[in-house]
């Protein structure tokens, strides 16, 4: 589904991926764990098209499609979603008001006629409950004056409502209680499905004892340093990175 | 540079000369105002980009640019259907009908007499309400300096006079429709309104300012507006006119005790437009809300100056005006804040947000803050930004397109003034003007 190749990309002339290797096949969950300042969330960036980066080597290939070559939107209509680590508020826009416009967007991309009103209700009220999000926070401005947790959940909402094909969930525990990490991670796990992948951008371990991986790719200094299954998480809950860091120095 | 901007302005002043054709200009001449007007306009000229309050808009050179003052516009006839499509859809409303500046009873929708509304022309209205009219009809207007005033308040051919009574709540609002139409030749219109809200009483008034025909036109609107003790007025004032429209207008506010007006400018379209908002807060208790938006593309330019002036203790006033830039546009906005020195315990809020969306578009803001009491909580601010780039991201994550994206944006930074529209119809009609015009 998706094959990175050495991917390098640097921001205002500081090179952030040095040469990512990753491939993510359907179905599977990819957790990517890192110190702060590995270059997690630029590689999150990266592949929904953030136009601040510059790609400076490497591939990245989506279904078969060069990526790189396509707008954030044009990704997005792909398939590819990312869950951002701050989502922005927009006072002014109401959450369902902008999902309207989006999930008929990304309609409109695959040919197919959009929905009215009554069928776009429908499909949120569905979704509403997987994440178990209030319809009057839909009605408010766009993560205006979200908590934490909300802004969040609002994210899995919105996943759940464009349907994509790769996941990408950028630090979306960071800030969350027990009680909406669960919820939360609830929402994804009933997203799952054969045709679908996720990747899940993590400092701690506490996401995956939710949400189980089936690999995990420690990054460090903008290259994945290591790769194993679930095990590896458990390890690094318990060792730390630092031992990650002297082997990627040894090395 | 004085040769010509005298040479425009007997230009002006001839055309308006000329159109002048009732008996109820000779009815007027008793008015001592307009003696005052026609002596201040011999000593006044129209103002270049000296002129400190006309630095940023060249009017002038504008008018002489576009306009042949020789010609007139011919008769133009609309049809009771005609004007019904130019109504604000589903709005049950009284509608006050001018045509190129003339107010025109038969097209008009009137309150009828048991409704505590008068609706007449200013020389009729002197009949009844003589003392009333005398005493406020350019009054409040700087027809010493100002000289679009001074031209209204001398040679116009006559204003309405709308008084609505003391102790009624109107439920109707009062729709001015101010249809410029110059598919006969360039225009020259000078509507006056002259509006009397009595004590206790409310009332919402609609400014509506329709431009059709593709001969330039230059309107030099005025509207007195008394706000009696206790009354409240929502005011607005919309502005959807053509790139070869030419507009100075000036709503002039004068408030008693107690009193609540709150005024919101949408303009939309034009070609060269300069909003004078003047308000003066004469009574203890009295709160002035004022809200612009500007939404400007292409070539248009559009000034707005506002002046609130705090004379009494305890009053209480709230700007905010937000204007969105794009093509070559060219925002302007002057904020005055005035408190005098019995003005204590006076409250007074000032804010400009603007966006540029284009290389070539631009904004000219001032607040201007004069103090004289000192016991006042003022604040003022501006900004100028660009557009949201994490936000537009964001949108395009989504799946949303770059301009819808951009689109969706604006509107949303537009809608904190749209929100205030308190009229749903107005509402509804603006916001899809709005829409048409971000989503093109």
């Amino acid at each position: 589904m998706l094959r990175i190749k050495n991917l390098k990309a640097s921001v205002e002339g500081k090179e952030i991926l040095k040469g990512i290797n990753l491939e993510v096949k359907p179905g599977e969950v990819h957790a990517i764990m890192g110190p702060n300042g590995s270059g997690k969330s630029t590689l999150a960036s990266v592949l929904a098209g953030r136009e601040e980066y510059e790609i400076t080597d490497g591939q990245i290939e989506f279904l078969g499609i060069n990526l790189l070559e396509l707008s954030p939107e044009e990704r997005a209509r792909e398939g590819v979603f990312l869950a951002f680590q701050y989502p922005v508020e927009i006072p002014g826009v109401t959450t369902t008001n902008f999902l309207k416009t989006a999930v008929n967007e990304i309609r409109k991309a695959k040919g197919l006629d959009p929905l009215d009103a009554v069928q776009f209700l429908t499909l949120m009220k569905e979704k509403m409950k997987l994440v178990n999000i209030d319809q009057s926070l839909l009605s408010r401005s766009l993560n205006e004056g979200f908590s934490g947790g909300e802004k969040k959940r609002n994210e899995i909402f919105q996943m759940a409502m464009l349907d994509p094909k790769l996941a990408i969930l950028d630090e979306t525990d960071s800030g969350l209680d027990i009680d909406a990490l669960r919820i939360v991670s609830n929402g994804v796990n009933q997203l799952k499905r054969k045709d679908n992948a996720t990747i899940l951008i993590t400092h701690y371990q506490r996401l995956l004892d939710y949400i189980v991986p089936d690999y995990v790719h420690v990054l460090y200094k903008g290259k994945i340093v290591k790769s194993g299954t679930k095990e590896l998480a458990l390890e690094l809950e318990e060792k730390g990175y630092d031992w990650i860091k002297e082997e990627a120095t040894v090395s | 540079m004085a040769i010509e901007t005298t040479d425009t302005k007997e230009a002006i002043l001839s055309n308006i000369k000329n159109q002048n054709t009732t008996k109820a200009n000779s009815d007027l001449t008793l008015l001592e105002a307009r003696q005052e007007a026609l002596q201040a306009l011999a000593k006044l000229d129209l103002p270049t980009t000296k002129h400190e309050e006309w630095k940023y808009t060249d009017i002038t050179k504008a008018l002489k640019k576009n306009f042949d003052f020789n010609v007139q516009p011919g008769v133009i006839q609309y049809s009771p259907s005609q004007i019904d499509a130019l109504k604000i859809p589903g709005l049950e409303a009284y509608y006050l009908v001018f045509l190129n500046g003339k107010f025109d009873k038969s097209l008009s929708s009137l309150p009828s007499d048991k409704e505590n509304i008068t609706v007449t022309t200013l020389s009729e209205g002197l009949k009844n309400n003589e003392k009333l009219i005398k005493e406020h009809f350019a009054k409040h207007v700087d027809i010493q300096q100002d000289v679009f005033a001074a031209i209204s308040t001398a040679f116009v051919e006559d204003s309405l006079f709308v008084k609505v009574a003391d102790n009624v709540s109107v439920e109707k609002p009062l729709v001015f429709l101010l249809i410029s139409d110059s598919t006969h030749g360039n225009t020259v219109s000078q509507p006056r309104n002259l509006v009397y809200v009595g004590s206790n009483t409310e009332v919402r008034l609609i400014e509506n300012y329709i431009s059709v025909g593709d001969n330039p036109q230059f309107t030099n609107s005025i509207s007195e507006i008394i706000v009696a003790e206790n009354a409240v007025v929502d005011y607005y004032k919309i502005q959807n006119e053509k790139e070869h429209s030419f507009h100075v207008g000036t709503t002039q506010v004068h408030q008693s005790k107690n009193s609540n007006f709150s005024s919101t400018t949408i303009t939309t379209n034009g070609g060269m437009v300069r909003n004078n908002l003047n308000i003066k807060l004469d009574g203890e208790n009295a709160n002035a809300f004022m809200h612009g938006l500007y939404l400007l593309n292409g070539k248009t330019h559009v000034d707005n100056h506002t002046t609130v002036d705090h004379a009494k203790p305890h009053s209480y006033s709230n700007e905010l005006y937000k204007g969105v830039m794009n093509g070559k546009s060219r925002g302007v906005f002057n904020g005055k804040i005035y408190v005098r020195q019995d003005a204590q315990k006076t409250n007074a809020f000032q804010s400009n947000r603007n966006v540029l969306l284009s290389e070539d578009a631009s904004i000219n803001t001032k607040p201007q803050l004069e103090i004289w009491a000192d016991d006042v909580k003022c604040t003022h601010g501006a900004t100028t930004g660009q557009i949201d780039e994490e936000a537009l991201f964001y949108l395009q994550s989504r799946g949303i397109q770059k301009d819808a994206a951009k689109a969706l944006l604006m509107i949303a930074f537009a809608s904190e003034i749209v929100q205030v529209i308190k009229i749903k119809e107005l509402k509804k009609q603006v916001e899809h003007l709005i829409g048409e015009l971000l989503h093109n």
